[in-house]
């Protein structure tokens, strides 16, 4: 019994990890410019393959993997930005969902191209492959590693948010996007510059993710739900409120698949409608 | 109430000749012009020219009807959903249940046993979703679609799951037209159900409520403002819309003679958004020309190469997101004009 | 008598903000009502409680003695409440005919049938080509909102207003934005509206103003300044305080 409790918890605290890693970036730009995005679970894809690739062509360590895979994406994603996204700023959700949807299917295409459909793994190096003894029981090393980058992440990040002029505008500009023009914020720019810190983001959290789910190229359909999901119930453009929502489903996906075998599947689904009814702007959206 | 009492005096000056002009405009643009019958010689046509490739042209006709059914919601009451695959999989398995559960094989019903089921469904989800919007909206249909398919994977003893069920065979049509493996009979009978279906469509987007459907994509806040019932409008419109495509999933199902799970899935719900913007949103042929666009060159492409219809479909959203809707080419290419009302009398 | 609206100790607070501080206010039927006050001094959001757009925080309104304070927009606007919007509020892609009948369709119940067509509905279009011909707006019936000069569309916001047969009409700058060259074609056609109506009128030209209000009320931080016919308004110190200070930050500015 408690150990079921202790595994919901801790596998739910890892996948709310992974979830947060994504999503935030996700989040922000949502917030930001009001942008409906579906293209972001293909930057997560795009950063799985990049991982792959670096790691199994070029023989680069699997932390080496992540920085360059976090980097480059990152940057790559500005161009996408520059080029498609801009024009789409202020338009309805309909042209921005067709877009990311487009997007989308030549990211799978490509990737199947290049890859195949079939599933592919990577190998991690062996301190992260065995498990970790914490306070007298043993934990997967691989999940205990992915809490800690998680937890690495939002402390930067609050302090990017919270404690940095660059932060401060980006909050500014999440409340009142006129308002933070009309004093000189440039709005574009901050865009951009979070547009890409949230793809780079995308693309650790796909990187990180092979280890969990293997990598097929499906990953940027098939986990985006996830993702809006965890943007829809935390709120969008609000930091904490990823974090909430990638904490609450993540739980919940966890506890329902360990609690409930095959029902458990739609825990995560019935808890973000649940929440989505009762709270339409998320638990940290404003109404 | 009594209209004359309280009109405003007509200040004059005005022949009553311009005034019948004026009110003729609402009235004809409802009547039927004679460049709208060319889809429909059209679909005649390709029976009797590729009458080896009636299976795809039937398939093609399901999907039209599909994308009939977003237009109600997207095209007329700018409604933006990422869960229309729930209702086309309602009626697909409504029709297919019918006959593999309960033995009842007559198609005509199952096409409203199809469309009952996906209404019912339709009304609920409307009556609670509609009052969201946005991402909400967009997360919540999509959302409340997997768990339709996560339901069906749970009982697959009764829906078998991603295996599908198979043996979905039908009587014959009126009970004296049996169907033939080129699908000669499956064509004209989609033909006819979305001959029937179109009527109906077309009353309805014409009529006072289609008006006001219009009003709510147009402006929202004007609408609540005129005393509009807003939410209920819209929770009509999404409940037609689910029959609708609750016929296309009854008649897919009947016309594969099999239904799986994957009906539910997220590709069907996109299939049916990019067929309908391809072809136009808001017209009521958009469906017909992105549909029959949309199934050639899948037909054509991804025998070639998956990757490469994939890649090329998403490469042509993206122009014509970019080029065609927002550019000049929309407005000139805007084919719509001749099969639509003029606006001007 | 009773009023034809009567607003009683109405408050809106937006956290810590107040929008509307204990607001009262009596309109006979029939009134010519006129609402001014600096910019942010509450006069739409005033407007907005009185249609239901906004809810009020607490206090009372009724409309002809009933109370409606717990009414939905729309259920206030089947008692007979309408509105124009300082900032256009149009069906810009539909036709002004188009516009006219949505507001005549919905305060029917046409809008409620789905299988006649929209043009077999006589009744209706017969009333909104009235409507049009009243405001001289028979010209451009079947052109689409968007195409028409700024002037013209005001026209069509009064023109939807007047299409729901409203005993309460509260307008909110009708004529603002109208180079004022055009503006006295919209003040003649408020100045004709039938007297039956009620009107309560948001305008920042004092000219009009005085010419068409029997009162007037002062709004300023949200709260009622003053209240009064126009010559106390004219003479009123604070009024003039506050006009005179409006127009130097506007000057500053």
């Amino acid at each position: 019994m408690v150990n079921t409790l202790v595994s919901i918890l801790f596998d739910g605290l890892a996948w709310a990890m992974f979830l947060f890693i994504v999503s935030v970036g996700l989040s922000v730009t949502m917030g930001l410019m009001g942008f409906v995005n579906l293209a972001h679970g293909a930057f997560a894809m795009a950063g799985g393959y990049l991982v792959l690739t670096t790691m199994s062509a070029w023989g680069v360590p699997f932390l080496g993997a992540l920085v360059i895979t976090f980097v480059v994406v990152g940057a790559a994603s500005v161009l996408f930005e520059r080029v498609l996204y801009a024009r789409l700023y202020g338009a309805g959700e309909l042209d921005q969902v067709l877009m990311t949807i487009g997007l989308t299917f030549m990211a799978i295409a490509t990737y199947t191209y290049f890859y195949g459909p079939l599933t592919h793994a990577i190998r991690i190096p062996d301190y992260l492959a065995g498990q970790l003894n914490l306070g007298g029981r043993s934990f997967p090393a691989y999940r205990v590693f992915l809490i800690g980058v998680g937890a690495a992440l939002i402390a930067a990040l609050w302090y990017g948010f919270d404690r940095t002029s660059l932060g401060a505008k980006i909050r500014a500009s999440v409340d009142n996007r006129r308002m933070a023009q009309s004093v000189g914020i440039d709005v574009d720019l901050l865009f951009t510059i979070t547009f890409a810190v949230g793809s780079g983001l995308a693309a650790l959290g796909g990187g990180l993710a092979i280890q969990l789910l293997g990598l097929t190229p499906n990953f940027a359909i098939i986990y985006l739900v996830f993702f809006l999901l965890v943007v829809a119930v935390g709120g969008s453009g609000s930091l904490w409120g990823t974090l909430a929502g990638a904490l609450v489903l993540g739980m919940a996906d966890t506890a329902g698949k360990y609690l409930f075998s095959d029902a458990g599947t739609f825990a995560i689904y019935a808890v973000a409608v649940l929440i989505l009814l009762l709270k339409p702007a998320g638990l940290y959206g404003r109404e | 109430m009594d209209a004359s009492k309280s009109r405003p005096a007509p200040a004059g000056g005005e022949s009553t000749v311009a005034r019948a002009g004026v009110a003729d405009f609402l009235v004809r643009r409802s009547r039927f012009r004679p460049a709208e019958a060319l889809p429909w010689i059209a679909a005649i046509a390709a029976f009797f020219i590729f009458p080896s490739q009636m299976v795809l042209g039937g398939q093609t006709l399901i999907m039209i009807l599909f994308a009939l059914s977003l237009d109600l919601i997207l095209g007329y009451a700018g409604i933006v959903t990422l869960g229309h695959a729930a209702f086309f999989g309602l009626g697909a398995y409504g029709a297919s249940l019918l006959i593999t559960d309960l033995g009842w094989s007559e198609p005509v019903s199952g096409l409203l046993a199809g469309a009952l089921i996906a209404a019912i469904a339709g009304f609920l989800s409307g009556w609670l979703l509609l009052r969201y919007r946005g991402l909400a909206f967009l997360v919540l249909t999509l959302s409340v679609t997997i768990m339709l398919q996560q339901l069906g994977n749970l009982f697959r003893d009764f829906t078998g799951g991603y295996d599908g069920i198979p043996g979905v065979n039908v009587a014959p049509l009126f009970g004296r037209f049996d169907y033939d493996i080129y699908g000669h009979t499956y064509y004209l009978y989609c033909l006819g159900v979305l001959l029937i279906v179109f009527y109906c469509v077309r009353r309805i987007v014409y009529s006072p409520f289609g008006q006001a459907l219009v009003g709510i994509r147009e402006n929202i806040g004007r609408m609540n403002a005129l005393g509009s019932p807003v939410h209920w409008r819209l929770v009509v419109v999404y409940t037609i819309s689910a029959a609708v495509a609750g016929i296309a999933g009854a008649l897919f199902a009947q016309t594969n003679a099999f239904v799986t799970l994957g009906v539910f899935d997220f590709d069907q719900s996109a299939a049916v958004l990019i067929m309908l913007i391809l072809g136009g949103a808001g017209w009521l042929y958009g469906g017909f020309i992105g549909a029959a666009l949309y199934m050639v060159l899948q037909n054509e492409l991804a025998k070639a190469s998956p990757e490469f219809w994939q890649f090329g479909i998403g490469l042509l959203l993206i122009g014509v997101v970019l080029f065609v809707r927002r550019g000049t080419l929309g407005r000139v290419l805007n084919v719509s004009r001749l099969l639509q009302a003029r606006t001007q009398p | 008598m009773t009023a034809a609206l009567e607003i009683r100790n109405l408050r809106k607070n937006f956290g810590a903000i107040e929008v509307a501080n204990d607001i009262n206010l009596a309109l006979p039927r029939g009134a010519r009502h006129a609402l001014i006050g600096p910019n942010g001094a509450g006069k739409t959001t005033l407007v907005n409680l009185i249609t239901g757009r906004v809810r009020s925080s607490s206090g009372q309104v009724l409309l002809d003695g009933d109370e409606i304070t717990s009414l939905s927009q729309a259920a206030r606007t089947r008692r007979g409440i309408a509105r124009t919007f300082q900032v256009n509020q149009l069906f810009r892609n539909l036709t002004v005919l188009e516009n006219v009948y949505l507001a005549i369709g919905e305060r029917t119940g046409a809008c409620n049938r789905l299988w006649r067509s929209a043009g077999s509905e006589a009744a209706v279009i017969e009333e909104a080509l009235d409507h049009l011909q009243s405001l001289a707006l028979s010209s451009d019936a079947c052109r689409p909102v968007r195409e028409l000069p700024y002037g013209r569309q005001r026209l069509v916001e009064i023109a939807i207003a007047l299409a729901q047969q409203p005993k309460l009409l509260l307008l909110d700058e009708p004529a603002a934005g109208v180079p004022s060259s055009e503006s006295h074609l919209i003040l003649d056609v408020i100045s004709r509206l039938d007297p039956n109506i009620t009107i309560l009128i948001i305008e920042h030209d004092m000219d009009v103003v005085f010419r068409f209000a029997q009162r007037i009320t002062v709004l300023a931080a949200g709260a009622v300044l003053t209240e009064g016919t126009p010559d106390e308004i004219s003479a009123d110190p604070r009024v003039r305080a506050i006009y005179l200070g409006e127009k130097r930050e506007a000057q500053h500015g």
